[in-house]
């Protein structure tokens, strides 16, 4: 096990820089997930951490020990490629145990490892099959029991459950953060999917074009997301960002209506950030909106209401009996509302 | 809107006319289909290995339809010492030349499949002993053997002083056959190299990752990851390269034409010899089909080693 330091890394594809100094720290057994839009560069980071990339400037330091001219098999990590990768002439035992039979381990010891990582994976009936008799979900298990085999210091993760269907996603996750929380080994995880992400990590890195945009625990950017990037792109519905500016006693949106706005407003607020779930249906002295769309999830009820031209995505606990067309009540959360500068796109105030 | 001002277009339903309903029917389609395919083979291939094999029984020469001798022809190939001789130089020809073709080859293609620079033109550059004519390289390869005018010996003995008499490449038996080998395998080599670069391309270079992540080597990596996963197409390309080398005709037959005093006669040399030149065409028929085993015994390992693997088997894209 080990910390993870990454400092001011770039990476450039010839004349094309991909990475524009990265930092991120990694504490010892920390689950890091590096979220963010496809092609932001998610994997060449964790590539540069395996080694299978070069790294054009910074350093990654692991365990103390800066590794940008340490070779991969020296870098003591494990790492699950989104294709996972299973050498498809070998068993799964026998891709479980690669790593030991080139490292020359005695029989005895391999199979005894094999039989821990099959055996904490629930792999334990499929070792003499080959990749292509295994479902989706079993081979990313088989993938991960390499990892576990080989006993790194850092787990690398990418994108692992981007090709199983949603119920076999759920089920993995709660896997993968499990068996975090048996090994406790350092984990460093990528996916485009903010709710993995939310739903896994210690700590989120939300990356955007080569860039960090903000790093920290998930509620910290759920709550007080730093710009405009993460507010929209952690939560789910997405916040609504509405643009505008103070006046007539609240915030005057571009597309028409006053939201309220919270005592001791920064003047140059350009940007009003409210999520769905943040927005409570209210009596005669609400804003009144007209309703658009009605989409009920079960558990809960979005509705997309206008308020002038300015669309509003709303998140009911309740059930919804207004149709579209008519007019309902809603009342932000005055102590959740985020404000934004419109020109830099950072967070006002605390 | 320009849509309102259009009558509005409704599919209509017919029937379809006898000569699309003729068209369709299954039994004239498969007729149709196979009938060229069969014609060709009829008339391409089972007729003139029919033929072949009919005339083998026969004590046919050229000029006088032969009768019927059942197995005399191989009975008394079993006591020529000339048949028992070809039949031991075609298989060293073709064991010795399968064997340094398939080492260079992959070797070949293992370097052509590094990133190197000028890549596509090295890749020409390969195919170019396979694209020219067989008997232009063999006259080329009859040059550069030529006990006066060799290129070879010109080197050694003119600019190196290495030697101070020219090498005698094909005037005595081993030298001869081993220089016609060294030509097949030069022209052997690209068909092999291309075909197992083509296979090295298809290995998913995440497992070559992977692998380096487990900590392999270089050798390791081939080891266990190319070399197996080559296998299928090197089977392949193996069973294709043994065939067309124990049937190699052009090459011996313009460098030397079986000489000197029939030590480089490959058993398809030497049924043309004993067939045309020498106008015994049962005899020659006999001959060519005594390969016939051979070739059967490579095919059979190909289907064996080419039997699907049991990694192969089973549902899955990956
Ligand atoms: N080998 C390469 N050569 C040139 N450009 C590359 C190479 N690999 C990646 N890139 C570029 O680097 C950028 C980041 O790619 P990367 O694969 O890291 O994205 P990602 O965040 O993992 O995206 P995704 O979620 O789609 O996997 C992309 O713009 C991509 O085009
Ligand atoms: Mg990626």
């Amino acid at each position: 096990m080990a910390s993870v330091v990454i400092r001011d890394v770039r990476k450039a594809f010839g004349p094309v820089e991909v990475l524009h100094g990265v930092s991120v720290d990694i504490a010892d057994g920390e689950f890091v997930v590096l979220v963010g839009p496809s092609g932001c560069g998610k994997s060449t980071l964790l590539r540069m951490l395996a080694g299978l990339e070069n790294i054009s400037g910074g350093d990654i330091s692991i365990g103390g020990r800066v590794v940008n001219n340490v070779p991969p098999k020296d870098r003591d990590i494990a790492m699950v490629f989104q294709n996972y990768a299973l050498y498809p002439h070998m068993t799964v035992r026998q891709n479980m145990a690669f790593s030991m039979k080139l490292a020359g381990a005695p029989a005895a010891a391999m199979e005894a490892e094999v039989q821990r990582a099959a055996k904490i994976l629930g792999l334990d009936a499929l070792l003499e099959r080959y990749p292509r008799q295994l479902s989706g979900g079993q081979r990313q298990r088989v993938a991960m029991g390499r990892a576990i085999v080989r006993n790194p210091q850092v787990f690398l993760f990418d994108e692992p459950l981007s090709n199983l269907d949603a119920k076999l996603r759920v089920q993995m996750r709660a896997e993968i953060k499990d068996l975090h929380q048996r090994l406790k080994v350092t984990t460093v995880y990528v996916t485009h999917d903010q709710i993995e992400a939310m739903t896994m990590a210690d700590k989120i890195v939300v990356m955007n074009g080569g860039n960090v945009e903000q790093a920290g625990p998930p509620l910290v950017l759920y709550d007080r997301p730093a710009n405009l990037f993460v507010a929209g792109f952690i939560g789910s519905p997405a916040m609504n960002l509405l643009r505008g500016s103070p006046g007539q006693g609240g915030f005057i949106a571009e597309g028409g209506g006053v939201l309220p706005l919270p005592p001791g407003t920064p003047a140059q607020a350009g940007v009003y950030g409210i999520r769905p779930e943040h927005i409570r249906l209210a009596g005669p002295e609400g804003l009144a909106a007209t309703v658009q769309m009605i989409e009920p999830t079960g558990s809960e009820t979005q509705v997309t209401v206008r308020l002038g031209e300015t669309l509003i995505t709303c998140a009911f606990r309740e059930r919804i009996t207004a149709q579209p067309g008519d007019t309902i009540q809603i009342e932000p959360d005055l102590g959740l509302v985020h404000l934004f500068d419109s020109a830099s796109g950072q967070r006002l105030g605390a | 809107m320009s849509a309102s001002t259009h009558p509005r277009w409704v599919r209509e339903k017919r029937d379809p006319s006898w000569l699309a309903r003729l068209l369709d029917w299954k039994p004239l389609l498969v007729v149709a289909c196979l009938a060229p395919a069969v014609g060709l083979l009829l008339v391409f291939l089972t007729y003139p290995l029919g033929l072949g094999i009919w005339l083998a029984f026969t004590d046919t020469t050229i000029g006088r339809a032969g009768v019927w001798v059942g197995l005399e022809n191989f009975e008394y190939l079993l006591e020529d010492r000339l048949w028992w001789n070809a039949v031991f130089y075609s298989v060293f020809y073709t064991g010795v030349a399968t064997l340094l073709k398939f080492g260079l080859g992959l070797w070949l293609a293992l370097l052509l499949n590094h990133h190197l620079p000028f890549k596509s033109i090295l890749r020409a550059i390969i195919l170019l002993p396979w694209i020219v004519p067989t008997v232009l390289s063999a006259i080329a390869f009859w040059w550069i053997y030529d006990p006066q005018f060799s290129i070879i010996s010109y080197v050694f003995v003119d600019m190196l002083g290495w030697r101070t008499t020219n090498i005698d490449f094909i005037g005595s038996a081993w030298p001869a056959r081993w220089s016609l080998i060294a030509a097949n395998v030069w022209r052997g080599i690209p068909f092999v190299a291309i075909s197992l670069l083509a296979g090295l391309q298809t290995i998913s270079p995440s497992l070559y990752e992977a692998a380096l992540l487990d900590g392999s080597t270089g050798w390791q990596r081939f080891r266990y990851i190319t070399f197996p996963m080559l296998l299928p197409i090197l089977a392949i390309v193996m069973t294709f390269s043994i065939i067309f080398t124990f049937t190699d005709f052009q090459l011996v037959y313009a460098i030397t034409r079986g000489g000197p005093v029939n030590s480089t006669q490959l058993l398809a040399t030497l049924a043309f010899q004993r067939g045309i030149p020498g106008g015994q065409l049962g005899e020659g028929a006999a001959i060519a089909v005594s390969m016939i085993p051979f070739l059967v015994a490579a095919t059979l390992f190909s289907y064996f080693a080419l039997a699907r693997r049991k990694w192969q088997q089973g549902e899955g894209n990956d």
